[in-house]
């Protein structure tokens, strides 16, 4: 028998329940209203009240309505079927919503009762499994789906039987183990799971050793993210934190992509499903919808729901991750999930901390950031979440709780500045405050060098140099005047111009600019690197400027063509006739 | 305020607690958020705990005794929704300023938000002949975006022009503390037009109780609802001035003894401006809401919470900003932004418009540096001083607000300048372009 209680009290999305019973925290429970079932979940108990947060709108509620409590806590679906939903917060299926608006108390399931899999067992009978090992596959669009052991079966079990290879529902049993009892447990393709807790079914996590890549130069080549490694985006509002999370979910190299949109605009999510099943992943030639899902809680929609949304996100990537998958998860923006804790938190009169946010803020954060990472299965196999995150830092000022609690829980920063995005200079990332705390594994620094050239990150560290003393010779111009500083000076900073506008810039809605491989990253790298080698000679600091312009064009339209293409040859060779006009070593 | 009292509505007269805002008595069976008649005057649940009952008295508390006639409705604000809206003016309670009847069916207002799958990605372009909005900033219906000014600046003058070129069904007025001079110009820049019968309006002035502005934009925005999505009509919004709108939330939440987040305002600031914001949509059926509002600045300071947590919601925002050198209110080209712009530049207009946007702006900010240069008692260089008369041109002819010409003369315009000062290699457009689109000579 379930706990049942009545609301005893409505402030906004709280409600205050007397429980007949108990309850637990985080439990679910919903609440009748006017025919419908409002769900809540329990996020404090004193004596016989309990606190829930209800993840619709409670308006006309009454004091006295009855609640029902679910004995389980927040949980999702999980089997085939998720790739390329639109799913609220709460998993919900926005696409099997009637009418134009959403209606509350209306819940949709995630995966589809009547669609079939083409099954393949992997498992044998007389197997011994646990939980997360593999007992068959299907195929979901066109990636490999692993029908697993449910997370939450805990011990070791032997597989008595496997179903045949054929056409088979979700709800079909497709193995059966039993236990050191000798109890049957039947196993279908779905299984749910409580979206707080991780999902631990692997042997080991070490530390990431493999880059992944993205396409974007400012990253891959200067500050790149470890695959199963954590980054995180802070910037003011307009400096580019959503076009480079689009950017990333195009064209980074990963199996999937698990989109969380957190309390952010509708149209951005309208954008992504409207443009991806039109677009190619590169890597494979299916549509980039086929290896997406969204998880939408928009800013118009429950406040309560919008920290469940980033858990549900990550829940879905733990669970590929299981299949050996290479998963990357975006969340923007976690400032919208941490202001909707502190909402909750001020409803309930708790002490606040920094800026109103609730004292436990940190901690939240890096469990969060945590749930990321590169793992070794109980089989060998390997699977990755890598993480990226944005932060939406109040008044662009990165001296805020959730900035600086994100600083600690990421190794990966790439702050975007509000100067680089209103001199259009795109994608924003500071090229000097930002960082990879990955540059600094040997492991990762031996595959970079192994995998793009020998001396690949000493070039780097020497573009990051060359940036450095661009920016301190603009400095001492803009103090002492153009003529008030040796020639070299100008020398000095447009060399560095030249890296920021052929390497750092990158205009996202160029077909041919918005993704550069990293072969070709390492291609103009080196040229780029080369010329900032060379001496030039100049009459005077004024004939300094044009020159370099006329350098930087050359290679800039280098980019915006076909790699090794006729048109990038031929902007190429005129580059070369351009240096031989000043160079003298 | 005259209201009918039906049968089967409950009336309490034990007021036990009242503050400027609130009000609290002991009630059973009442609705959260539920409208009530606290002594003749429109309040709304905000609270209930056990039996108490929390109410928020829209035009404040002043004189209301602890026995005053409490009525409850049954019900959350509503707004009478019909054809009969278009060409009237409405108070924040939705009832018509001239004190005639509307007739309609009631909807309440602040329903809830449209399933994202059904909507539309936007992609139409609204063409103002503002070369500052069109060039650099375009705007696509189903947009929802600020004007950021100084209340000293012409903001509701270019907004009724932006409204009257944009070519919209209707145009919905929601004036939040809005001067009774501002509400006269408004109204009669449309009359002028020939507009008239094309706008509703809910108006709450400057005289009126700040507390009731809370209403003007969700009645505004059920009254656009309606004719989006009923009528599947071209629906444009005017809000001016949101930070009003803010600045009423921060005093009810601060008499309701919440704890302020950044600035005194609400920690929900960012949720209740963003639950009227994303009411702009673009349906598949063709009907549309674009949202256009004001937040007023203090001092120019956007880091306040109020602009700050706009720009956060909003897609883009517009500066205005008087351009000494040229004397001239101009469309601020580096703090203005659409994010919609991509959706339709290069695809509804010519293909090069991106290019020559970036193009433009890049060369205006190479000039801000050389004046500042001046400034500070430099030399110049002979492209310091092109760029600043690319710059005085740049303003004059196209970044005026009172530009008004079409985007191709605007594209036009902007190579006409960049060919008189500056080299290809200079401004740095794609090879292509300038192929087709620079002259030679
Ligand atoms: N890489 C880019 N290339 C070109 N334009 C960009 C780029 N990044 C951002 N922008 C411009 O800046 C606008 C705001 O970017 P967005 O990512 O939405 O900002 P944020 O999410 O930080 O508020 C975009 O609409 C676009 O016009
Ligand atoms: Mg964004």
């Amino acid at each position: 028998m379930n706990t049942i209680g009545k609301v005893n009290g409505i402030i906004a999305n709280l409600v205050i329940v007397e429980t007949e019973g108990t309850a637990a925290q985080n439990e679910i429970c919903f609440i009748e209203h006017d025919n419908t079932r409002l769900m809540a979940e329990v996020i404090k108990i004193m004596g016989n009240k309990a606190y829930a947060q209800v993840f619709e709108s409670t308006r006309g509620l009454k004091v006295g309505a009855k609640v029902e409590f679910m004995g389980h806590m927040l949980e999702v679906d999980l089997g085939p079927g998720l790739l390329s939903k639109n799913l609220d917060g709460l998993q919900n299926d926005l696409d099997k919503m009637e009418g134009v608006f959403l209606k509350r108390g209306e819940y949709t399931h995630a995966l589809d009762d009547h669609k079939t899999y083409g099954f393949v067992p992997l498992a044998k009978p007389g197997e011994k499994v646990t939980a997360g090992s593999w007992l068959g596959e299907v195929k979901e669009n066109w990636m490999p789906h692993k029908i697993m052991v449910p997370f939450k079966m805990e011990g070791e079990y032997t597989v008595k039987s496997v179903a045949k290879e054929g056409e088979y529902h979700i709800h079909d049993t497709m193995a059966v183990v039993t236990d050191k009892e000798g109890q049957e447990i039947k196993i279908t393709m779905t299984q749910r799971w409580p979206v707080k807790v991780p999902i631990r079914a692997y042997k080991e996590k070490p530390r990431p050793f493999k880059i992944m890549e993205t396409g974007i130069r400012v990253m891959d080549t200067l500050n790149p993210i470890a695959e199963g490694g954590t980054g995180f985006i802070p910037g003011p509002f307009g400096s580019g934190k959503t076009v480079l999370q689009h950017n990333l979910s195009k064209n980074a190299e990963a199996d999937l992509v698990v989109i969380a949109a957190c309390g952010e605009r509708a149209n951005e999510v309208v954008e992504i499903f409207t443009e991806f099943p039109e677009l190619d992943d590169p890597r494979t030639g299916r549509k980039l919808m086929e290896r997406t899902t969204i998880i939408a809680n928009t800013s118009n929609m429950p406040v309560a729901a919008r920290e469940a949304s980033v858990y549900t996100a990550m829940t879905i990537a733990e669970y590929y991750r299981a299949m050996g998958l290479k998963v990357l998860l975006l969340a923007d923006s976690t400032s919208r999930w941490a202001q909707a804790l502190r909402e909750m938190s001020n409803r309930m009169e708790e002490l606040p901390g920094p800026d109103g946010f609730p004292m436990d803020l940190p901690a939240i954060i890096s469990n969060f950031y945590s749930r990321a990472g590169f793992v070794y299965l109980n089989n060998g196999e390997t699977g990755s979440i890598t993480f990226i995150g944005t932060v939406s830092p109040a008044g662009g000022n990165l001296k805020e709780p959730v900035t600086e609690s994100t600083k600690k829980a990421a190794r990966c920063f790439y702050a975007l500045s509000q100067a680089r995005a209103d001199s259009k200079r795109y994608p924003a990332i500071d090229p000097i405050d930002s960082y990879s705390k990955y540059l600094e594994y040997p492991e990762i620094a031996e595959y970079l060098n192994d995998k793009i050239a020998s001396h690949w990150t000493e070039n780097v560290f020497n573009a990051k140099t060359i940036l450095l003393r661009g920016r301190e010779a603009h400095e001492q111009i803009n103090i002492l005047g153009d003529d008030g500083v040796p020639l070299d000076y100008h020398l000095r900073y447009w060399k560095s111009e030249l890296i920021d506008f052929v390497i750092l810039q990158q205009d996202a809605f160029d077909k041919i600019d918005a993704s550069t491989p990293l072969k070709r990253q390492h291609y103009m790298l080196e040229k780029v690197l080369e010329i900032c080698d060379m001496e030039f000679k100049f009459e005077n600091f004024e004939k300094v400027n044009p020159y370099f312009k006329r350098v930087i064009n050359q290679l800039k339209q280098m980019n915006y063509s076909e790699y090794e293409s006729e048109q990038f040859k031929k902007n190429e060779k005129e580059l070369e006739t351009i240096i031989q006009e000043r160079k003298t070593a | 305020m005259e209201k009918d009292t039906k049968a089967f509505q409950r009336v309490y007269t034990k007021l036990f607690q009242l503050t400027k805002a609130t009000v609290s008595l002991n009630a059973s069976g009442i609705g959260n958020d539920e409208l009530a008649i606290v002594d003749g005057r429109l309040a709304q649940v905000v609270k209930i705990m056990g039996d108490v009952v929390t109410l928020q008295v829209f035009a404040g508390t002043e004189g209301i005794p602890t026995n005053a006639e409490v009525v409850f409705t049954g019900k959350a604000p509503t707004l009478k929704v019909s054809d009969d809206l278009a060409g009237r003016f409405f108070n924040a309670y939705g009832e018509p300023l001239d004190g005639s009847e509307i007739i309609g069916e009631e909807r309440e207002i602040g329903g809830p938000s449209v399933n994202p799958v059904r909507r539309k990605q936007p992609s139409e372009l609204i063409a103002t002949g503002i070369a500052g909005i069109d060039l650099n900033n375009t705007l696509v219906t189903g947009q929802k975006i600020p004007f950021f000014a100084d209340p000293d600046q012409p903001y509701n003058q270019v907004m009724a022009m932006v409204a009257l070129r944009a070519q919209a069904d209707k145009i919905i007025l929601g004036g939040v503390g809005l001067t009774n001079d501002d509400y006269l110009y408004f109204k009669q820049v449309f009359d002028n037009a020939g507009a008239l019968d094309r706008i509703v309006g809910f108006i709450n002035t400057t005289e009126d109780p700040p507390v009731e502005r809370l209403l003007v934009p969700d009645m505004a925005l059920t009254a656009a609802e309606y004719f989006a999505v009923d009528k599947k009509e071209k629906v444009l919004v005017l809000l001016t001035d949101l930070t009003l709108y803010a600045d009423a939330l921060s005093i009810v939440s601060n008499r309701m003894d919440q704890i302020p987040s950044k600035d005194s305002m609400p920690g929900s600031l960012y949720s209740d401006l963003a639950r009227l914001y994303e009411k702009a949509v673009q349906f598949p059926d063709g009907g549309s809401i674009t949202i256009v509002a004001v937040t007023t600045l203090s001092g120019g300071d956007i880091t306040h919470a109020i602009p700050d947590n706009t720009g956060y919601i909003t897609e883009g925002q517009l500066f205005l900003r008087k351009d000494s050198d040229v004397g001239k209110v101009i469309v601020d080209p580096f703090r203005s932004l659409s994010r919609l712009k991509q959706l339709v530049i290069g695809k509804k207009t010519r293909e090069d418009h991106p290019q020559v946007m970036n193009s433009a702006v890049r060369l205006f900010a190479d000039a801000a540096n050389a004046k500042t240069k001046l400034e500070n008692g430099f030399d110049l260089t002979d492209y310091d001083e092109r760029t600043l008369e690319f710059a005085k041109g740049y303003s004059e002819k196209l970044l005026a607000i009172d530009v008004n010409i079409d985007v191709d003369t605007m594209l036009e315009t902007a190579y006409a300048l960049f060919e008189k000062h500056f080299t290809p290699a200079e401004v740095g457009i794609r090879q292509e372009f300038v192929d087709k689109y620079w002259k030679k000579n």
